[in-house]
């Protein structure tokens, strides 16, 4: 049952209907092929031959004319004796044999001028070998109503031809068995590959989302495609962990405040003091609200950044107007919160963005960078110290252009780096600062969204990030 | 003003038709996009606040539908899609201001409000003024009891949107919507820090504030009389 399932599999497989077809179209095309040569050859043998005989009937011809009958029949008679002679036979008016080798008038050449192919019977030759043999013949009438045929024996020549005919036929068969043999043999290797693949499919499609399909090292198309199949498997991996992550996070960062809007709520609703109270209550609880609906709203962002959704909005834009323009509305912040707000932006750069969540990210970083440098509660630098500084930069870096946000707050420790990118991670020393954790993860989302990254550095003392994104040709060369 | 509000969720259209009435306002209902279109294209609305998601005739379409009729009634469109796109494709249709949902019935009042009383286009006001306070559009020359008062260009535009609207509740999210382009959340309360410094070049050493904070709404600008 499988034997022949398998069996089935493999007469059915594309390589090997391929294989049947190019055996098909290449047999019949080497069949015309050598029949054609065959064709050729025997023609141009049996030309040559009657060429040789025309030749020969020209110079009997004029040997008759310049001695008569008798001189040709002498002629005749003595070239029919020699060893390897033509086929010679002279003929009178009522068909009785007057020289030559030929016992009688062969059938197929009556009545034919021009002469033809005929078989006879070599005289002389032992029972056995009293086969007909092929020849070639040419009728000369002489007058006097003798009738001269001068003829070749081409017996072994048609042999060779059909020998070689033969020979082409065999080969052609040969190579097709070899042919369709090799066929087989090249689908299975490529049906096994392929049902390794399917295989593999079949185990992903089945959940396992790690399962990558099989390479067979040869670096040839069945591995190329594995290998961009196995590429989007890791993406389409990449992404589920993502919306996994999402859930979870939503699961358990969003029950929190949920919770406490619910307890409040509840409060509300026990307190004596009646109206006053459920007033304030409900103001809280509107405001909790808010605050969900905020951090909702930012996490669905990031899925849907991390999902690629929105790359049809994108279009060349200025980094240095972009920076320029968030900058001059985080400067009156700054300024409250006690800081100087520096800009410096190298001119004629050009970047293909989505210019709304590039200046959210660079919004993002600002914000952050104004928060933590202010101290824990948002207080000015204590008296005596310099202004403490934010620095908005913008360079070219090779083919891309890095913005960078500098400041001298508390900076995050190297090895909480890493993590400070990821959702909702808000490191111990921040947990007392308004935000939701999703400032610097929707700055990565947004990086990645336009193929660049985002990385975090240490100002010594402070934090630097730096916001790359790949540039277009610049604007000014 | 006479409102007509096109939305599938009951609960969500009355809220939002008793709010409307206690603020002073007329509200129709209508349930899905067909029966919406009909009553819009009866006319007699001020302000239209269509959702995006509708049976039978999906909100954007009813939108399309009445600019291709040449209904000119303004268009608040709401929806739960809040992406860029998804705002451009709103505007793109024919809609004149798009509010994510959730929201606050404050913005969404302060937005139709603004909408309701727009000036029509072929409409150029070139001078704004509100009290003593002047604004000139051509000179970009603000002035107040005849001295003039310098600002920033950001500042003068600020400026030049409340007085537009004077007299009206402008939300922050409106402000940086309209003055900056910007519609994201910013986490930090940036416009209030702006209205400040505004406040302190336009207000500072006058007797009478033009330049009001709206609790739990926004800011407006408005003549201390009025």
């Amino acid at each position: 049952m499988t034997a022949l399932t398998s069996a089935r599999r493999l007469l059915g497989s594309t390589p090997f209907r391929l294989t049947l077809a190019y055996m098909g179209a290449f047999g019949v095309a080497a069949a015309l092929i050598v029949g054609f040569i065959a064709w050729r050859a025997n023609d141009l043998l049996t030309n040559k031959v009657v060429e040789t005989l025309q030749a020969e009937v020209v110079g009997l011809r004029e040997q008759f004319q310049a001695g008569g009958a008798e001189r040709l029949a002498a002629i005749i008679a003595q070239r029919s004796s020699e060893p390897a002679a033509g086929l010679y036979l002279l003929v009178d008016v009522t068909g009785r044999k007057v020289a030559g080798n030929l016992d009688r008038v062969p059938v197929e050449l009556e009545g034919r001028r021009a002469g033809g192919v005929f078989a006879y019977v070599r005289g002389g030759a032992e029972p056995p070998a009293r086969v007909p043999r092929a020849a070639v013949g040419v009728p000369l009438p002489v007058p006097g109503g003798l009738m001269l045929i001068v003829g070749r024996d081409i017996e072994d020549l048609s042999r060779f031809a059909r020998t070689m005919g033969q020979i082409g036929l065999w080969s052609i068969v040969l190579l097709a068995a070899l042919g369709i043999g090799a066929g087989l043999a090249v689908s299975r290797s490529v049906l096994k590959r392929i049902e390794a693949i399917t295989e593999a499919s079949r185990t992903i499609m089945g959940g396992d989302l790690s399962k990558r399909l099989p390479l067979a090292g040869t670096g040839d198309e069945l591995d190329r495609l594995s290998d961009s199949l196995n590429a989007m498997l890791a993406r389409i991996e990449e992404l589920i962990v993502a919306l996994r992550e999402v859930s979870d996070n939503i699961a358990h960062d969003l029950k929190t405040p949920l919770t406490r809007l619910r307890s409040r709520a509840e409060a509300a609703l026990r307190e004596p003091d009646g109206a006053a109270a459920y007033r304030d209550g409900l103001v809280k609880t509107i405001e909790e609200a808010d605050e969900l609906i905020k951090t909702f709203n930012s996490l669905l962002l990031i899925a849907r950044l991390e999902a690629g959704a929105v790359a049809e909005s994108m279009g060349p834009a200025d980094p240095a107007s972009i920076i320029g323009d968030v900058t001059e509305l985080y400067e009156p912040v700054a300024e409250e919160a006690g800081l100087t707000l520096e800009v410096s932006a190298a001119p004629g750069l050009s970047v293909n963005v989505n210019r709304e969540l590039v200046s959210q990210a660079v919004a993002n970083l600002v914000d952050n960078a104004i928060k933590y440098s202010s101290g824990p509660a948002g207080q000015p630098a204590p008296q005596g110290v310099a202004r403490p500084k934010v620095t908005v930069s913008l360079a070219r870096a090779g083919d891309a252009v890095e913005i960078t946000v500098a400041d001298h707050g508390p900076g995050i420790p190297a090895q909480d780096r890493e993590r400070a990118l990821q959702r909702f991670v808000r490191l111990e020393k921040s947990r007392s600062a308004p935000g939701s954790g999703l400032g610097l993860s929707l700055v990565a989302a947004v990086a990645r969204l336009h193929g660049g990254s985002i990385r975090l550095e240490d100002n010594a003392p402070g934090l630097r990030a730096v916001l790359t994104l790949p540039s277009t040709a610049a604007a000014t060369a | 003003m006479r409102v007509l509000v096109i939305e599938d969720d009951r609960e969500t259209a009355q809220f939002l038709q008793r709010s409307l009435r206690e603020s002073g306002h007329a509200a129709d209902l209508a349930g899905d996009g067909e029966s919406g279109l009909a009553m819009a294209r009866e006319g007699g609305y001020d302000v239209l606040i269509v959702d995006r998601m509708l049976p039978r005739r999906d909100g954007l379409s009813v939108v399309q539908k009445l600019r291709a009729d040449g209904v000119r009634t303004p268009v608040l469109i709401l929806s739960a899609l809040g992406e860029v796109d998804d705002r451009v494709k709103g505007l793109r249709a024919g809609g004149d201001d798009y509010l994510t949902k959730p929201y606050a019935y404050t913005e969404l009042l302060a937005r139709i409000e603004a909408l309701a009383r727009r000036p029509a286009p072929e409409e150029q006001v070139t001078r704004y003024s509100v009290g003593d306070l002047s604004l000139d559009r051509l000179s970009h020359k603000v002035a107040r009891a005849g001295e003039p008062i310098l600002l920033q260009p950001r500042e003068f535009r600020l400026l030049e949107y409340l007085m537009k609207h004077a007299g009206q509740v402008v939300t922050r999210t409106m402000l940086l919507e309209n003055v900056w382009d910007y519609h994201f959340d910013p986490q930090t309360n940036v416009i209030d820090v702006h209205i400040s410094r505004l406040r302190s070049k336009i207000d500072k050493n006058f007797d009478k504030p033009l330049l009001h904070t709206v609790r739990g709404a926004g800011y407006m600008i408005r003549d201390g009389a009025d």
